[in-house]
């Protein structure tokens, strides 16, 4: 496990916002004390995803579609100040009846292995797993996914209120071949082949109850994270509660069992310390009766546990005490790669939050944005 | 003949508001506009060959439901972002 924070961590941070009404970054001093927020880009369109790549910090790819036009991706090679649209955006095969299925967002952006440079792979809604080798401008679906005669088994039509997702596509840090993504009405899947095999990786995980948990349709994992120090340790917060998976094993643990039960482990993001496998963040919704998906009693809080789980530990000083009715979708809460860790998120209200202090205290960094997706932390190429 | 662009479609077309294109069909005057400004054909035609289901097109002021529908050289022709929310 490294010790030591990655160079990245001596960076200052800018956090890529995204949103339903276009994209910001929101930039750090070195020391992230000032917090500097962009002029929009992409004022209007819907960008689910802004995502750095690690490879080259200089570039940036972001999800976008509009009200009106279809699903594309920009590309960035000056860390946002310039993007060129992808050639061929993500889109399923044509059908001989012309009824086939038709990507309505790209949701999932992920950065492909170190060893293959201009590799990325995006998820889509509806569940489609597309790959580009040329750093986003032409892109491929993977067929032995997307066009898989046993697609309808792994991939159920109705989840999300704005579409089946897949997301939390992920790549084993060890082996670019090892894949496992997640899916809104479909759950856990791993590839060992680069995406020409699968299997579902479900057991032990709740579902609705009078729902079968074995029927693969009925699982709703909301955020899957592998850790990059131990990438044999899975975390994962799902519709149905917070669980943590250690391969070779195969049966998820509820670790939100631990959880205080007035707040429940019902949540949408997933985010994971850099560098200490036994330690995760999430930020718990109400989950009760209606599901307002909100925070618990309108008091906002980051739950943390240090030791994979046993225990949980409510991170709320600086979050406002009370009327504070935030949601945070899967995408929008994140890391940086500093010491002490510096955690963000955002809300649907269009708030962004953060921490440089592990969660232990907390500051509004802007304010009044549009409605968040997602909040990635990148660090400012220097 | 002319066709009228709508805003969200002006950055491929250089800020322009109208184009020449040729073709029988609605469907072909979008594959001419496509090669005129590339990327602008998959933004309003979804991959199973669909307009998306914001956008129409208007031939002399009528809105008309299929690509296939026939143009000439003389006709007007509009696309329309319409209608998608707040």
């Amino acid at each position: 496990m490294p010790k030591k924070p990655s160079p990245a961590a001596k960076s200052a941070v800018a956090l890529l916002v995204a949103t339903r009404k276009g994209a910001f970054i929101v930039r750090s001093d070195a020391a992230r004390r000032s917090w500097k927020l962009s002029a929009p880009l992409f004022l209007g369109h819907m960008i689910h995803h802004v995502v750095q790549d690690p490879r080259d910090p200089r570039v940036l790819l972001a999800a976008a579609r509009t009200g009106h036009l279809g699903p594309t991706v920009y590309r960035s090679k000056d860390f946002g100040r310039t993007w060129k649209e992808a050639v061929r955006p993500p889109a399923f095969k044509k059908a001989a009846d012309g009824k086939g299925r038709v990507v309505d967002h790209v949701f999932w952006l992920t950065p492909g292995h170190p060893s293959e440079p201009g590799v990325w792979l995006a998820g889509t809604s509806p569940h489609g797993l597309f790959r580009t080798a040329d750093g986003g401008a032409t892109w491929d679906g993977l067929d032995t996914f997307n066009e898989s005669p046993r697609y309808s088994e792994w991939c159920g039509g109705d989840a999300t209120p704005d579409g089946p997702k897949m997301h939390s596509v992920t790549i084993d840090p060890r082996d670019p071949a090892h894949l496992y993504i997640g899916m809104s009405s479909g759950g856990i899947m791993e590839s060992p082949d680069g995406g020409r095999t699968w299997t579902s990786l479900n057991k032990g995980l709740d579902v609705v109850a009078g729902f079968d948990a074995s029927d693969q349709l009925v699982h709703d994992p909301h955020c899957l994270r592998q850790h990059p120090a131990n990438p044999d340790r899975l975390y994962q917060q799902n519709h149905c509660g917070i669980y943590r998976l250690d391969r070779p094993g195969d049966t998820w643990v509820r670790i939100g069992r631990n959880m205080p039960k007035q707040i429940g482990d019902v949540g949408f993001p997933m985010t994971l310390h850099p560098r200490n496998p036994d330690a995760c963040w999430v930020f718990p919704m109400d989950g009760t009766d209606v599901w307002p998906r909100t925070s618990p009693g309108g008091k906002p809080a980051v739950y943390g546990t240090r030791d994979a789980g046993k225990t949980w530990k409510r991170l709320d000083k600086g979050l406002p005490k009370k009327d504070a009715w935030l949601t945070v979708k899967r995408q929008a809460m994140c890391a940086d790669a500093h010491d002490p860790v510096g955690l963000y998120f955002g809300a649907t209200q269009g708030s962004v939050w953060g921490s440089r202090d592990e969660g232990r205290s907390w500051a509004k960094l802007a304010e009044h944005l549009p409605h968040i997706y997602a909040v990635e932390a990148a660090a400012v190429p220097r | 003949m002319r066709v009228i662009i709508p805003s969200a479609l002006h950055s491929y077309t250089g800020g322009k508001r109208q184009a020449e294109a040729v073709g029988k069909t609605v469907a072909e005057l979008i594959k001419d506009l496509d090669r005129q400004f590339p990327g602008f054909g998959f933004r309003i035609v979804d991959e199973q060959g669909a307009l998306r289901p914001h956008i129409r097109v208007s031939v002399n002021l009528e809105v008309v439901a299929s690509l296939d529908s026939v143009v000439k050289p003389t006709d007007e022709v509009a696309l329309i972002q319409a209608f998608s929310g707040g």
